[in-house]
């Protein structure tokens, strides 16, 4: 899967990128199973042809799309983006993808439309992991409409110039660079215009600990995890010294201006 | 069976069995056999060996009572000091790999995650039992004091499982945490039960003594 270099500000990090090896065999998808390793050895099963996305909600143009359409809508770029997981690891990745405002503005949301909301297939048959109960399936993300718009936010077909790995998220998936992993729903079959905050699958489970807008912070903790700083993953092995985490993972000169006036200690 | 237990190469044996996962972890770990997060995977291998060292440690007795076997206590203070060994071992590699020997950081840690702070504490009391573990730790402290500080194993049994639940509450997950609490709960119940009997049988025959008490305490 080919694309041109992104023209969008901030889109292409100059930094070294983690090797091929580890973007595809560390990885979280709960639906594959708990263990990092689980989705690289489980996803193979998951059928990614054919396959639609379901738009729905507060739009004009609801309907079903199928993959063939949503690779052709806009032009295919090339991102390069800082990849920062709420545990405390981050990963610079190559993704291939346009960005989702092309959508967006292909299926018209209503005046009324104010969130976005992403649903991640749930296949019992396919999914191994969809059988526990460590989160309430169907996986539910979201974002703000304006977040969503955001030039940034990608809607992803691709990696390392091949289509999606399953185990990241075939065969289309969303890519916030500026907040936790977890925000980027992969896999998706349905997105929902609401104007309501989506009820997102790590809030239902532990609203405390991970709230709606879930942007990259030094300043908030998590009670696991210090977000102080970072372990770059595929970096020189175990001596490798970990980097400070930048506010909004180093993407607030293009996303700041989002959250002006908002107290992100409390919306965190 | 007690033959084989009371062989001169039984202790050495085991000792080298006990050895063997953190030979292999430190091997992994000089191959950059770890995986994609090697720092992550030896902190996480090690605070497992741990939980299993503790589980072992603490099954002797329940075993030695009910099989029997009285040349199983032989082993005890060794896999004693292993839980010590694989949980200092864990808490420096969180000090080395985590925090990079930053002592105001690990401070600052300590203070925000709890799940640290109650690891930390247990890996203190580990620490003070290993450092008393010798004979003439016995005689110094007094075999009563001795003991009571040793007892707090049962405290680092708790704080061990509260420690890996509440770090995998972060994502959910608590198969593992489950299947260490039911063996360290059943362990712990065991002894429970059995000090129930052993006072309703002394109940019945209330002329043993004080010290004969004592000493059939001791010998646990």
């Amino acid at each position: 899967l080919a694309g041109m270099p992104s023209k969008v500000p901030g889109a292409m990090t100059m930094e070294k990128l983690t090797p091929y090896e580890d973007a595809t065999s560390y990885n979280n998808f709960y639906e594959f199973g708990t263990d990092k390793a689980d989705p690289a050895r489980n996803a193979g099963t998951l059928k990614t042809t054919p396959w639609t996305v379901e738009i729905e909600g507060l739009v004009k143009k609801a309907g079903k799309y199928g993959l063939e359409d949503l690779l052709k809508l806009s032009a295919q770029e090339d991102r390069i983006y800082r990849l920062r997981c709420v545990e405390g690891w981050s990963m610079v990745i190559p993704w291939v993808g346009y960005s989702l405002s092309a959508l967006i503005q292909r299926v018209e949301p209503l005046g009324s439309a104010k969130y976005v909301e992403f649903v991640t297939l749930a296949d019992k048959a396919t999914m191994p992991g969809v059988s526990s109960r460590v989160l309430e399936w169907p996986y539910v993300e979201g974002l703000r409409l304006d977040e969503a718009m955001h030039p940034l936010t990608l809607l992803s077909f691709g990696m390392y110039g091949e289509v999606l790995p399953k185990q990241n998220g075939a065969p289309v998936r969303i890519v916030v660079p500026w907040k936790y992993g977890f925000k980027s729903a992969k896999s998706l079959v349905k997105i929902r215009f609401t104007d309501k905050e989506p009820a997102t699958a790590w809030n239902k489970a532990a609203a405390q600990e991970y709230g709606f807008y879930s942007n990259v912070n030094p300043e908030v903790d998590h009670p696991r995890w210090s977000q102080a700083t970072e372990r770059r993953i595929g970096e020189g092995g175990l001596f490798a010294k970990r980097h400070k985490t930048l506010m909004f993972n180093g993407y607030e000169a293009q996303v700041g201006q989002l959250y002006a006036g908002m107290d992100l200690k409390k919306n965190f | 069976m007690k033959k084989l237990l009371m062989h001169r190469a039984a202790k050495p044996l085991v000792f080298v069995l006990c050895l063997l996962p953190f030979a292999w972890l430190f091997y992994a770990a000089a191959a950059d056999q770890l995986g994609a997060n090697p720092a992550e995977a030896l902190i996480r291998g090690l605070g497992d060996w741990t939980l299993r060292f503790l589980c072992i440690v603490l099954a002797v007795t329940p075993l030695r009572v009910m099989t029997g076997t009285p040349a199983l206590a032989r082993f005890r203070r060794m896999l004693g000091l292993f839980v010590a060994f694989y949980a200092l071992m864990h808490l420096l590699s969180y000090v080395a790999f985590d925090m990079g020997f930053e002592v105001a950081e690990i401070a600052k840690d300590i203070a925000k995650r709890p799940f640290i702070l109650v690891g930390s504490l247990a890996g203190l009391l580990l620490a003070l039992m290993a450092a008393t573990s010798f004979n003439r730790a016995i005689k110094a402290l007094g075999a009563a004091r001795w003991r009571r500080l040793h007892q707090s194993v049962y405290v680092v049994a708790a704080l061990a499982i509260l420690h890996f639940y509440w770090m995998r509450a972060g994502k959910n997950n608590f198969s593992e945490v489950a299947v260490y609490g039911v063996i360290l709960a059943s362990l712990l119940g065991w002894r429970v039960w059995e000090a129930l009997r052993k006072r309703r049988l002394s109940a019945q025959r209330p002329a043993r003594t004080k010290v004969g008490n004592a000493a059939a305490l001791q010998k646990r």
